[in-house]
């Protein structure tokens, strides 16, 4: 409307053609005309100007006005938290294996090292799969091997206080039983899980856990499995039942500001077939036997953690205590690679620990522990004669100390007297330790 | 007729539980300005307390069993909390505060965030490589936080939406006018050198102007020792300081051996509402925070 306006005014006052017969009148009507309009126009466009030229001025003034970026907290983008743990140290102790005397236990635990030596370094890595899953694998990395110690998925997104988790984990019977050994407070494992498990009950299966909606922590879980892990076994066979079944229920609160505290009760069900283990026989020879039958365990855990005001970082003391009742029944043949005699094998033991931790200063703490196992009721059935050791009752008691350079570092002395086989103490066993983490490592449980 | 009042009580009292949201806030400011957004509509406790060190929490039971139940989480964010409330939220199986739900406010995520070095290099400490988190110390983000924390309440209980929006629209011009009655007030404080224990104070030297000269902690998060605290006495010779500060969770023997020594007062801060008595909510923890450091100027 305008342009076409403006041109015919420019033609008309540019080519005055007398031709056209315009009067006077008429183009000065158009001429008025078309300075109105271009006023107007003008003053239109610089309205629109000022207006965005007031907008940007606003804008300067207020320097936090474009909002930041939302950046909430990512775990290294899209790459998975990548953690190396990095333990060894010097131990000073007798040689040879320390079975506890008068216990069945897993064959493939070798003899502790002595001297220098580079404990497990472990690698983890994690990250969350996708909005419904998180993922996890713990590698041991050892002399020419490497141990995929857990490798699992877990639920993240089906509510209601449910969580399930599938793979290779670290099952939740008990307390110590969730903990790598980089977060145990002694340079070793306490005699009950060592006598148990060797190092922990691990499951290739599946777990449902549920966290009731109360004001007080309660959690039930249930676990099957293969049962390839001591107590079970499969016989190097494997099997597509299920091996292994365990339930457990914790329970836990404060009390007050500067008190927490746990309890838990779990038990554990397996049905090992050719379990191994080593056991010294009444001549006092080391032998090979194999047991099949049914393994039922209960454990009971308590922790109970203190903290002036709930605020750890300078002083605070851990209690924490497990005890074990374990049922096993079924048939054990002795000396494998010998004279092979089947007997039946009944036994009802039982054991405890219990270990203090004192953070008495930054960075310094200090924590005593004592460890027993109770042989209980043992019958070798046919081989009673040949296995049966005296009554002894095995006992480890052990001191720490251990500093800590920041969160990412230990330093950790240890002195230990280790009464765990009848007639052979150890009573001067020594350990220095290093734990170091690198990378990005995530927080421990309670 | 008893068990008919007793009846009608308890369905009420289901009625305006369902009615309420739940919020667990991981420190006590954000439980306080959740209070003042929300009122009587929401149910908020805190997972700490000022004489708490945020960075290190343990992810406890009882912290997991009012995860498991909270409709909302409202927290500092910038890895202040990394040490506990990732464990805590996959420990809850709790869908609605996981990451990226509305169930889950990231207060830093709304502030401008000071000191990010970018550097995450454990040989310089322990460093939060997105920026400094301590950023409540500075009123003025209380602000910014409210005015993202709104919308969301909203987001979570639209059927109060306009009372969220009146109580924010009310908290922002009660603190505006609180933070220039403050400014007023902490006019001398500006320049003036200080010392501090960890970096929880950079915001408020921002916002008051104050002058941080050292730091009592040889790098972030490590404790100072006896050697660190020796060397930085010999610098104070030379560039001398009027006051340390400190929050109520940190230890105060590093600060009593060089107040003594170097003859300056230690302040401890509120840092958070809770650290002193007269810091009962977010205004009274201005109130003190100005008075304190005031007073240490006489």
């Amino acid at each position: 409307m305008f342009k076409p306006t403006l041109l015919a005014a420019a033609l008309a006052g540019a080519l005055p053609l007398p031709a056209l017969a315009v009067s006077d009148a008429d183009l000065a009507a158009l001429r008025a005309e078309f300075q109105q309009q271009l006023d107007h126009k003008l003053k239109e466009l610089q309205a629109r100007y000022e207006d965005r030229l007031k907008q940007m001025e606003a804008r300067l003034a207020t320097p936090d006005a474009p909002a930041p970026a939302p950046r909430e907290a990512r775990s290294n983008d899209f790459n998975p938290e990548l953690s190396l743990i990095l333990q060894g140290g010097y131990a000073r102790h007798k040689s040879g294996e320390r079975r506890p005397t008068g216990f069945l236990r897993d064959a493939a635990i070798s003899a502790p090292a002595r001297g220098f030596s580079l404990n497990d370094s472990e690698l983890i890595l994690s990250a969350n799969i996708d909005p419904d899953f998180r993922g996890q694998a713990t590698v041991i990395l050892a002399d020419g091997q490497a141990n995929v110690e857990e490798a699992w998925f877990q639920t993240l997104a089906l509510d209601h206080g449910l969580t399930v988790k599938g793979g290779r984990f670290l099952s939740g019977i008990g307390y110590a039983n969730e903990q790598h050994p980089h977060a145990w407070d002694f340079a070793d494992n306490n005699l009950m899980y060592q006598t148990l498990f060797g190092e922990h009950f691990t499951q290739d299966g599946l777990q449902l856990k549920w966290l009731a909606p109360t004001d007080t922590f309660l959690e039930l879980g249930g676990e099957i499995g293969n049962g390839n892990a001591f107590p079970g076994a499969n016989g190097g066979g494997g099997r597509n039942g299920i091996g292994s079944w365990a339930a457990f229920a914790h329970v836990g609160g404060d009390v007050g500001e500067s008190s927490a505290w746990r309890a838990g009760l779990s038990r554990l069900a397996a049905r090992p077939r050719g379990r191994e283990s080593k056991l010294f026989d009444t001549a006092g020879v080391d032998t090979n036997n194999t047991f099949s039958g049914r393994s039922r365990t209960w454990i009971a855990d308590f922790v109970w953690k203190w903290a002036p005001d709930g605020n750890p970082r300078e002083r605070n003391f851990k209690f924490q205590s497990e005890y074990f009742q374990r049922d096993e029944d079924g048939e054990l043949i002795h000396d494998t690679s010998g004279v092979n005699t089947p007997g039946a094998y009944r036994a009802r033991q039982s054991g405890w620990y219990a270990q203090g931790i004192w953070q008495f200063m930054p960075r310094w703490r200090a924590g005593l522990r004592y460890d027993q196992l109770h042989r209980g009721e043992l019958d070798f059935g046919a081989n009673q004669a040949a296995l049966l050791p005296a009554g002894y009752t095995p006992s480890k008691w052990s001191l720490m100390a251990d500093w800590s350079p920041s969160e990412f570092s230990r330093f950790r002395l240890q002195l230990a007297r280790d009464h765990a086989i009848l007639g052979n103490p150890d009573d001067h066993q020594v350990s220095v330790q290093y734990i170091h983490s690198l990378g990005t490592h995530g927080a421990h449980k309670f | 007729m008893l068990l008919r009042v007793l009846l009608i009580t308890l369905l009420l009292a289901a009625n305006t539980a369902q009615a309420t949201l739940n919020v667990l806030a991981c420190e006590p400011e954000w439980a306080a300005l959740t209070q003042e957004l929300a009122g009587d509509l929401a149910r908020v406790t805190t997972a700490t307390t000022a004489r708490q060190d945020p960075h290190h929490i343990e992810a406890r039971p009882s912290l997991i069993a009012r995860a498991r139940n909270a409709d909302l989480l409202v927290c500092t964010g910038a890895e202040l909390e990394i040490g506990w409330l990732p464990l805590l939220r996959r420990e809850s199986g709790n869908a609605r505060i996981q990451p990226g739900q509305p169930g889950y406010f990231e207060a830093s995520a709304h502030v401008h965030l000071l000191e990010r070095s970018g550097i995450a290099d454990r040989a310089q400490g322990d460093v939060h490589p997105g920026g400094n988190p301590h950023f409540q110390a500075d009123p003025r983000n209380l602000l910014k936080v409210a005015n993202a924390l709104a919308p969301r309440l909203v987001q979570l209980d639209p059927a109060n939406a306009s009372a969220y929006a009146a109580r924010n629209q009310d908290f922002q011009k009660r603190m505006v006018a609180a933070i220039a009655r403050w400014e007023k007030e902490a006019a001398p404080l500006r320049g003036v050198p200080v010392v501090v224990q960890h970096r929880s104070w950079s915001y408020l030297a921002d916002w008051l102007g104050l002058k941080v000269v050292a730091d009592l902690e040889p790098k972030p998060g490590i404790e100072p020792s006896v050697s660190s605290l020796a060397g930085l006495l010999d610098r104070l010779k030379t560039q001398p300081v009027r006051m340390i500060l400190r929050t109520p969770y940190q230890s105060s023997k590093p600060g009593e051996w060089l107040a003594e020594r170097a003859g300056i007062p230690v302040v401890e801060l509120p840092y958070t509402v809770g650290g002193s008595a007269a810091a009962g909510d977010l205004f009274g923890l201005f109130d003190d925070t100005v008075a304190k450091l005031k007073g240490a100027l006489k």
